[in-house]
C-alpha cells in the first residue's frame, strides 16, 4: 500500500513539473532578472548586452534627477488612478447591487448592462470613450439638452492641476496620512475597549506624529528645488471610463454576497424593527468585508493594468495622464533604456506588493 | 391605508426611475459606437454626434474589415490554441492540487497563485528578452506567454472546481478498479465539463482581449486584433466611423460569449475572487 502511495506521490510531482519550472523560471526567475537589471547600466538589444552593475543610480535618478519630474507626476496620478478607481467601483457597485437585491422585475437585463462593459477590452472601452471625450463634444454637449452652455472641460488634456503639494515635503504627508489613519484605528480600538490594541496604537500613533512634525523636518529635504506635484484632472476621464467597465464586477462579487446571506438574518432583523436601510448599513455591509477585501485587490490590480486604457484614451506621449506602466514601455521599447525601465517596473511591481503580500498570505492560512 | 399605499408605490417608481437611468448611462458608449459606425465620414461631426445616421452606410465596417481582417487571424489563432493548451494544463494541475495532495503541496500552490498577481511589467523585459535569444518570437511567444502566466489562474479555478466533487467517489472508482491516471480521464474529466467551459470563456476573454504583451512581443504581421485596433484609432486625424466599427467587430466575440453563455463568464469572475 505505502509503495503504491510513494508512486503516485511521484507521478504527483512529475505531471506538476512542468508547470513548477515554468513558474519558478517565468515568475521568479525573472523577477529577480529585472531587479538585477534595475542596478545595471544596460542599454538595450544588442549582440552582446553590455550590463555593469551600478548599484542604487536608476532610481536615484528616477527620485531626483530633473529630467524624470515627469515620473514622479506618473507616481502621484497611479496614487489618484488607484484611490479613485477603488472607491469609485466600490461604492457604485455596492449600490448597483442593493438596487438588484431587491427583488425587481427583469433583474437579469439590468445585471447584464451592468456587467458588460467588463467583458470588453480596454482598447475597445478606452477608444469609444476617447471619442465621447473628445474636445467639445460628446459628453460637453450633454449640458445643451437642458438649456445650459456647451462644456468646455478639456477631458484628456486639461493642464489643470489641483491638491498642489511640493515633492520636498513627500515624506512628511505619507507619514501625517498614516498618522490620520491610525488615529483612526486607534479610535475604533478604544470604542471596542480592546485594552492591549489601545496601546499597541497609541505607541503607533505617536511614532507617526514623532515622525511628522520632529524627525522629518529636521531631516534635509529629497530635492534640493522645489517642485510642485498633484491631481491632474486629465486624468478624470479615463477614470470615468475606468468606473464605467469596472464597477459591475464589483456589484457581481457584491450581489453573490447578499445573496449568500440568509433570508433568516434579513428576517430577524426586519422583526428588530430595522428598516431596509439599518439592514443594508448595520448587517449587511459588515457582513460583506471580506468580499470587500477580495474587490479591493482585485480593483488595486486592475488599476495597475490601467496601461492599455491610457495607450488607447490618450497615447504614450500625453504628459497629463502618465503612469509608471505607460512610461516604463517608453523607456524600455522606444528609448531602448533597458535599465531605467526595469527600475521603474520594480517600483510597479513594489506598489503592488503592498495589495497583493498580505491578501496571498491570508488566502495561503485560510486554506490551512 | 390608502397613502401608505401610495407612498409605497411612488416610492417604487423611484426606484424604478433610478435603475433605468443607470442603465442608459452604462449603454451610452455602445450606442455612440454604434450610431458613429454606421455614418459616413462626411456625417460625423461634433454637433450631430449624438443623432442617429441620416443615411445609413456600412462604409465604415468595411474600411474596418480590410484593415483588420489580418489582425483578427492571428487573434483567433492565438486565443484558440492558447485557452485549449492552458485549459488542460489546468486540469491537471487542478486534479493533483485537490485531489492528490502531498506535503508542501499547499505551499507550492501559493506559491504559484503569486504568478496571477503581479503586474506583468515586472517580467516583461527579461520576457521579452528570453524570447528573442531563444527565436521564439511572433504568434509562438505570445501563446507561450499566455499558457506560462495563465496556469495560476486555470489551476486555482480547477482545483476550486475539484474541492467539490466528494472524495468518495474516486475512492468507490478506486474500489472498481480505476486507478491513479484512469480516475482522471474516465471520472473526472467526464465530471469537468462545465469547468472547462468557465475555464475556457475565462482565458478566452482575457487572451482576447490583452494587449501589453500584444504590443511588445509580436511584430506587423502577427499582431493580435487589439494591437490593430489601436492603431486604428490612434493618432490625430481619426476616421471615427471605421475607428467605432473595428472596436465593434473586435468586441464581437467576447460579447457574444457574454451574452449566450454569460452564466458561466459570471462563474468564472466570481469563482476566482469570492472563495478567498
Amino acid at each position: 500500500m505505502s509503495k503504491k502511495n510513494s508512486r503516485e506521490k511521484l507521478y504527483s510531482v512529475l505531471i506538476l513539473l512542468p508547470s513548477i519550472i515554468l513558474v519558478s523560471i517565468f515568475v521568479y526567475g525573472f523577477i529577480g532578472t529585472t531587479i538585477y537589471s534595475s542596478m545595471t547600466d544596460w542599454k538595450g538589444m544588442s549582440a552582446n548586452p553590455v550590463k555593469n552593475f551600478i548599484g542604487w543610480d536608476n532610481y536615484k535618478t528616477l527620485f531626483t534627477s530633473f529630467i524624470q519630474i515627469g515620473f514622479r507626476q506618473d507616481l502621484v496620478n497611479t496614487v489618484f488612478y488607484t484611490l479613485i478607481l477603488l472607491f469609485g467601483t466600490l461604492i457604485l457597485g455596492l449600490f448597483l447591487a442593493i438596487l438588484l437585491d431587491r427583488q425587481v422585475r427583469y433583474e437579469a437585463v439590468y445585471r447584464t448592462i451592468f456587467l458588460y462593459p467588463m467583458a470588453l477590452s480596454f482598447i475597445v472601452s478606452g477608444t469609444v470613450w476617447r471619442w465621447l471625450l473628445a474636445p467639445s463634444g460628446g459628453l460637453n454637449v450633454i449640458p445643451t439638452w437642458f438649456g445650459g452652455e456647451k462644456g468646455t472641460f478639456q477631458w484628456i488634456s486639461s493642464k489643470v492641476q489641483i491638491l498642489q503639494f511640493n515633492w520636498q515635503n513627500i515624506f512628511q504627508i505619507i507619514s501625517a496620512l498614516l498618522l490620520v489613519i491610525f488615529i483612526f484605528v486607534l479610535i475604533s480600538s478604544i470604542k471596542s475597549g480592546n485594552k492591549k490594541e489601545k496601546i499597541k496604537y497609541s505607541i503607533i500613533c505617536g511614532f507617526f506624529a514623532l515622525f511628522t512634525f520632529v524627525v522629518l523636518p529636521l531631516l534635509p529635504p529629497p530635492l534640493a528645488e522645489k517642485e510642485m506635484h498633484g491631481f491632474n484632472l486629465a486624468t478624470i476621464g479615463i477614470i470615468f471610463a475606468g468606473v464605467w467597465q469596472y464597477s459591475g464586477y464589483a456589484m457581481a462579487l457584491y450581489l453573490a454576497g447578499l445573496r449568500g446571506l440568509s433570508g433568516s438574518i434579513r428576517e430577524s432583523a426586519r422583526l428588530d424593527g430595522a428598516n431596509e436601510f439599518m439592514y443594508y448599513w448595520k448587517i449587511a455591509i459588515p457582513n460583506l468585508r471580506p468580499i470587500t477585501m477580495s474587490a479591493v485587490v482585485i480593483m488595486a490590480h486592475i488599476s495597475l493594468k490601467m496601461f492599455d486604457l491610457i495607450y488607447a484614451m490618450a497615447g504614450t506621449d500625453n504628459e497629463f495622464t502618465g503612469h509608471p506602466s505607460v512610461r516604463m514601455y517608453t523607456t524600455t521599447f522606444r528609448a531602448n533604456k533597458f535599465a531605467l525601465g526595469s527600475a521603474m517596473a520594480v517600483i510597479l511591481f513594489l506598489f503592488a506588493a503592498l495589495f497583493i503580500i498580505p491578501y496571498i498570505i491570508r488566502s495561503h492560512k485560510e486554506r490551512g | 391605508m390608502k397613502t401608505s399605499l401610495q407612498k409605497k408605490r411612488t416610492k417604487k417608481i423611484i426606484y424604478y426611475v433610478v435603475i433605468i437611468l443607470i442603465s442608459i448611462t452604462f449603454l451610452i458608449p455602445i450606442y455612440m459606437a454604434f450610431i458613429t459606425s454606421l455614418k459616413g465620414r462626411a456625417e460625423i461631426n461634433l454637433a450631430t454626434a449624438w443623432k442617429l445616421p441620416k443615411k445609413i452606410t456600412f462604409v465604415g465596417y468595411t474600411n474596418a474589415i480590410t484593415t483588420l481582417g489580418p489582425y483578427l487571424k492571428n487573434s483567433i489563432i492565438l486565443t484558440v490554441s492558447a485557452t485549449v493548451i492552458s485549459s488542460f494544463l489546468g486540469a491537471i494541475n487542478g486534479y493533483i492540487f485537490s485531489k492528490n495532495k502531498f506535503k508542501g503541496s499547499e505551499l507550492i500552490f501559493t506559491l504559484m497563485l503569486f504568478g496571477m498577481f503581479i503586474p506583468y511589467q515586472i517580467i516583461l523585459i527579461p520576457l521579452f528578452t528570453a524570447l528573442r535569444t531563444l527565436h521564439f518570437t511572433g504568434l509562438k511567444g505570445l501563446i507561450l506567454a499566455h499558457v506560462v502566466y495563465g496556469i495560476p489562474i486555470v489551476t486555482m479555478l480547477f482545483r476550486n472546481f475539484y474541492d467539490q466533487i466528494p472524495n468518495s467517489i474516486l475512492e468507490s472508482g478506486r474500489i472498481d478498479g480505476a486507478n491513479y491516471f484512469t480516475v482522471f480521464t474516465m471520472l473526472i474529466l467526464p465530471l469537468s465539463i462545465p469547468s472547462f467551459v468557465v475555464v475556457g470563456i475565462w482565458q478566452f476573454t482575457q487572451i482576447w482581449n490583452e494587449f501589453l504583451w500584444a504590443i511588445c512581443l509580436t511584430s506587423q504581421e502577427t499582431n493580435p486584433i487589439t494591437v490593430g485596433l489601436s492603431q486604428l484609432s490612434g493618432g490625430q486625424a481619426v476616421a471615427w466611423n471605421d475607428s467605432m466599427a473595428g472596436a465593434i467587430i473586435s468586441a464581437i466575440p467576447v460579447l457574444c460569449i457574454y451574452i449566450f453563455l454569460g452564466k458561466y463568464f459570471i462563474q468564472g469572475l466570481l469563482s476566482g475572487s469570492v472563495k478567498g
